[in-house]
């Protein structure tokens, strides 16, 4: 098991602590009408993110989902710039052309989230092989849900990472359901992720996606595997979104008890216990809490104070010179 | 007389030529390494290259744009084949909502440099699912470059600018054309993207055509010669960027205009051409803007139907003799 220190995790917890108030702020500002769409909240995958990120290089490439404000963060795109894209402002990390489902930061190897089921397995996967032709020891790493097992893009992208033996790392967060219908009522394996990977012949292993030392151990280990040429890793990790699917789903298809046993094991909670295990005080504990809760409230400051965006946008960043002329 | 090359030679020439000015170049496909592809047109890429540079790849249309598109974002210049255009179908969520969109959607923070190839278009009776010219597919998607040249010289120039289009280009290669024979390139060709050429001058009415269509619509000038017709061909090469100034500079002179597309009147690209010209050069014409397009069916298999649904050069002739008379 990786070694983390109680300063490192405690920065880990700080970091999980950001997020999780930014999800919140998000549905609070929603809910006032400064958010338009829709959101899909990762509170309660906060561990997922984290842990991976901790276990990640600098110049390693990250492919997310829709819900993926988590990982956006994680990578370091700031909580302001993030509610700043969802505020539709001119400051938001995507300019406000991009919006809640399609939160990017790719000077920080955050190359997307991508709202169409599954799609960004084979563009990791690319972006791995692009690695392996160069020659770096860099490695992409795909999040998906439970939901992504299920569509072809994924078995045609762990196949062809199997072949190519490409330093590709595939983690599924399985929170139990795809939107409303839970993963195990349409899927015929038990773990859907982990089970299927050994039809391509890769490593899989289910981890405690709310442990993020747990998280952090097992994708650092699996970076370390493709890094040296052994190829890609399945990591199934079982979490739980503590929200519905998106705004407008209020979840009422949970069996009852279900969140509340969930919420017995947040993440937050899991990292707190640790750092009490590894002798950290009290009083520091609380004082990252308190960083955390002052960083959410200066993003939220400053995203609202951020101007609108600039309506001309809207015809700019089609083509690489910067344009949208498609005709002479 | 320059060195003749056939058009499914020039698109092996094409690559090769840019492969070796560029490493980062490298090519992905179903059975296009070694076999040298289903058309033969990767033969001697293998040999040169090596498997690395390129790579065949499993029937897998979604890994194989997929893969190409995460590679283009992080360095690479990848030149990703699907056989047939048909099949772009069965990886058409890369090429209508990953590829096009990256660039807009997250501000201009990622570029998607690739090449989609795909032998595309009818008149060989391959049937319904392998047959249809689909360039209005991509027409329909905003953030695509689409190139679909109709000779063996453009067909080496057209894919050096979309290797070096930091872009994404589907570049449509007739499967008509293939056996047909040109001039080569020379050392450095370049045909710009979007930019139409006059494949045969005239005085009498515009007849705008693209790739299989251009032969088609040169015979059917060639033939109306003889009565004193002076048709003049334009080639438009690419639809996006699409040369209208070229076309309304044309019908200026001949007020008269024939589009001539293999994919279906149904949301063919003539359609946006002639949407064009009827908003911008409608002083300019002095009759109906006239279409010859592929039937609204799928593709036929026996040779006697099929030339019932695609143009033909005796479809052409007749269009622009009623045009003329007009």
């Amino acid at each position: 098991m990786i070694q983390v220190d109680g300063f490192t995790l405690l920065g880990l917890y700080e970091q999980m602590a950001v997020i999780r108030g930014t999800e919140k702020a998000a549905h609070d500002l929603f809910l006032a009408g400064l958010v338009k769409g829709t959101t899909h909240l990762a509170a309660g995958h906060e561990a997922v993110a984290v842990g991976a990120s901790a276990a990640l290089e600098p110049d390693d490439y990250v492919f997310a989902t829709y819900r993926g404000h988590h990982h956006a963060m994680a990578r370091g795109a700031s909580p302001a710039e993030c509610l700043a894209e969802l505020m539709s402002k001119a400051t938001g990390v995507c300019k406000a052309k991009g919006g809640s489902m399609h939160l990017t930061k790719a000077s920080a190897g955050m190359l997307g989230s991508y709202a169409i089921v599954g799609a960004h397995l084979p563009i990791a996967a690319g972006a791995a092989w692009s690695a392996q032709l160069r020659g770096t020891s860099q490695v992409a790493v795909a999040f998906f849900g439970d939901g992504a097992t299920n569509i072809g893009a994924f078995h045609e992208a762990l196949n062809l990472a199997s072949v190519w033996s490409l330093p590709v790392l595939f983690i599924c967060e399985n929170n139990l359901y795809m939107e409303y219908t839970p993963i195990a009522s349409v899927t015929a394996a038990d773990h859907p992720a982990a089970d299927r990977a050994a039809g391509y012949r890769l490593p899989a292993e289910v981890i405690d996606g709310n442990d993020v030392v747990a998280v952090a151990d097992a994708v650092s280990r699996a970076a370390a595997r493709a890094r040296a040429g052994d190829g890609p890793t399945v990591l199934e990790a079982e979490t739980y979104r503590h929200f519905g699917h998106s705004r407008t789903d209020p979840a009422s298809y949970r069996p009852e008890g279900e969140l509340e046993e969930w919420l017995s094991r947040d993440p937050l909670d899991i990292a707190r216990a640790r750092l009490t295990e590894l002798g950290v005080p009290e009083a520091e504990i609380e004082a990252a809490a308190q960083r955390a809760a002052d960083t959410v409230a200066s993003a939220v400051a400053e995203a609202k104070a951020a101007d609108s965006a600039d309506p001309a946008e809207a015809l700019t960043d089609l083509w690489a010179d910067g344009g949208h002329q498609w005709r002479t | 007389m320059a060195d003749l090359i056939t058009y499914r030679d020039a698109v092996a020439e094409g690559l090769a030529r840019e492969m070796r000015r560029d490493p980062s170049v490298v090519c992905l496909g179903e059975d296009i390494g070694a076999a040298g592809g289903v058309f033969k047109t990767t033969v001697g890429l293998f040999a040169e290259f090596g498997p690395e540079r390129v790579r065949d790849t499993p029937i897998s249309e979604q890994a194989i744009v997929g893969m190409a598109m995460g590679a283009a974002m992080t360095g690479i210049r990848p030149v990703a084949e699907i056989m047939f255009s048909d099949f772009l179908a069965c990886c058409w969520d890369y090429l209508a909502n990953e590829i096009p969109k990256m660039r807009y959607m997250t501000g201009g923070q990622v570029t998607v440099p690739l090449v989609v190839r795909t032998a595309n278009g009818g008149g060989l009776g391959f049937g319904a699912q392998h047959s249809q010219s689909v360039e209005n597919w991509a027409l329909a998607v905003p953030g695509l470059k689409i190139a679909a040249p109709s000779n063996p010289a453009d067909v080496i120039g057209l894919l050096a600018s979309a290797v070096r289009s930091d872009d994404p280009v589907v570049f449509f290669e007739h499967k008509g054309l293939f056996a047909s024979r040109g001039e080569t390139a020379p050392a450095g060709h370049l045909v710009p993207l979007g930019q139409a050429a006059i494949a045969r001058p005239g005085t009498d009415v515009t007849v705008v055509a693209l790739a299989a269509t251009v032969p088609i619509a040169l015979a059917a000038a060639a033939e109306l010669e003889s009565t004193g017709v002076k048709a003049e061909v334009i080639d438009l090469r690419c639809l996006v960027p699409l040369d209208m100034a070229t076309v309304l500079e044309s019908v200026g002179r001949t007020s008269r205009l024939l589009i001539v597309e293999e994919n279906p009147y149904q949301g063919g690209w003539g359609g946006t051409v002639a949407s064009i010209v009827a908003d911008e050069g409608f002083e300019l014409l002095d009759a109906p803007i006239r279409r010859v397009a592929a039937a609204c069916v799928p593709l036929p298999f026996a040779d006697a139907l099929e030339d019932e649904v695609i143009p033909t050069t005796e479809k052409v002739v007749a269009a622009l003799r009623t045009l003329l008379a007009y």
